[in-house]
């Protein structure tokens, strides 16, 4: 699980360009987003891809992602119970 | 002809080179495009985190008007009652590539949404407009060269129809490495006079 959070944390931070936040600034209950790290709508659309392409999970309701990219804790437990691959 | 109008400020964004009205304010020789622009970012303290997600095009033009208008002593609480006329010839091109590729297999079909958004030019615009409270007219003129002609009377049109009270108005350019921003702020005042020789003479400074 700790190998999924730290890539987790690694995606974030490239796939969403935070130029000014790196891994170790990124905390396993950190509230992603609002005023946690501030990510914003395209960013979860982003997020929804990163889950299919990497994980083989595909969300079909948008709005399921706010309760699954409420922190790496949450998105980590719910890749792990979900991946295909 | 004469005009009522005038350029009060400028800003050349080439050649790994930002000047503001014809003094250089940042140089970097050794750095491609994202490199420079990120570079000239930081040295120019825009601090705008979203500056980062944006696309090629929009960080060119970011930075470029924000080069201006941090001088306008604008209200940032307030809506600013400037418009944006912009031109160029590769439109969203770049970005049109990247979001292209994304799609091309079939059976590695995962368009980015964070690119997709930035596959038109004028998003660039809104860039704009949202960090400086802009919300008056906008538009984004594609042409096959540098138009000055009708740059100028578009913007003579907005301010004699009480359109705005100022104009940010220029050429932004980028394909590839290929890239060239050249804003300019019309208003009532100022040296300059608003006319094409003067907007021909200042994009080739």
């Amino acid at each position: 699980m700790d190998t999924l959070k730290q890539e987790l944390k690694e995606n974030i931070v490239e796939q969403l360009n935070l130029e000014d936040i790196s891994v170790d600034d990124i905390d396993d209950n950190d509230i992603l987003f609002g005023e946690g790290l501030g990510l914003d709508s395209i960013d979860a659309l982003e997020l929804i891809v990163m889950l299919d392409k990497n994980y083989g999970i595909k969300l079909t309701d948008p709005k399921e992602g706010r309760a699954i990219f409420e922190s790496i804790n949450v998105m980590a437990k719910y890749i792990s119970e979900n991946r295909t691959k | 002809m004469s005009s009522k109008y005038h350029i009060t400020s400028f800003c050349n964004i080439k050649n790994n080179t930002v000047s503001l009205n014809g003094s250089v304010i940042y140089n970097d020789e050794n750095n491609d495009f994202l490199e420079f622009i990120k570079a000239a970012y930081k040295s120019l303290e825009t601090n705008y985190a979203k500056f980062f997600k944006m696309d090629a095009l929009s960080k060119l033009a970011f930075l470029a008007a924000d080069v201006l208008l941090k001088n306008e002593s604008l209200n940032q609480e307030e809506e600013n009652n400037i418009a944006i006329v912009f031109s160029n010839k590769a439109s969203s091109i770049d970005t049109d590539r990247k979001h292209q590729e994304s799609i091309q297999n079939k059976e590695d079909y995962f368009p980015s949404p964070a690119v997709f958004v930035y596959t038109l030019p004028n998003i660039c615009i809104g860039e704009i407009s949202i960090k400086h409270k802009l919300f008056s007219e906008n538009s984004f003129f594609i042409f096959d060269t540098f138009n000055p002609q009708h740059l100028l009377d578009y913007t003579n049109s907005l301010l004699s129809a009480n359109k705005a009270e100022k104009v940010l108005c220029g050429w932004v350019e980028l394909d590839g490495e290929n890239y060239e921003a050249f804003l300019y702020l019309v208003t009532n005042n100022g040296t300059i006079t608003h006319n094409k020789q003067n907007i021909l003479k200042l994009y080739n400074t």
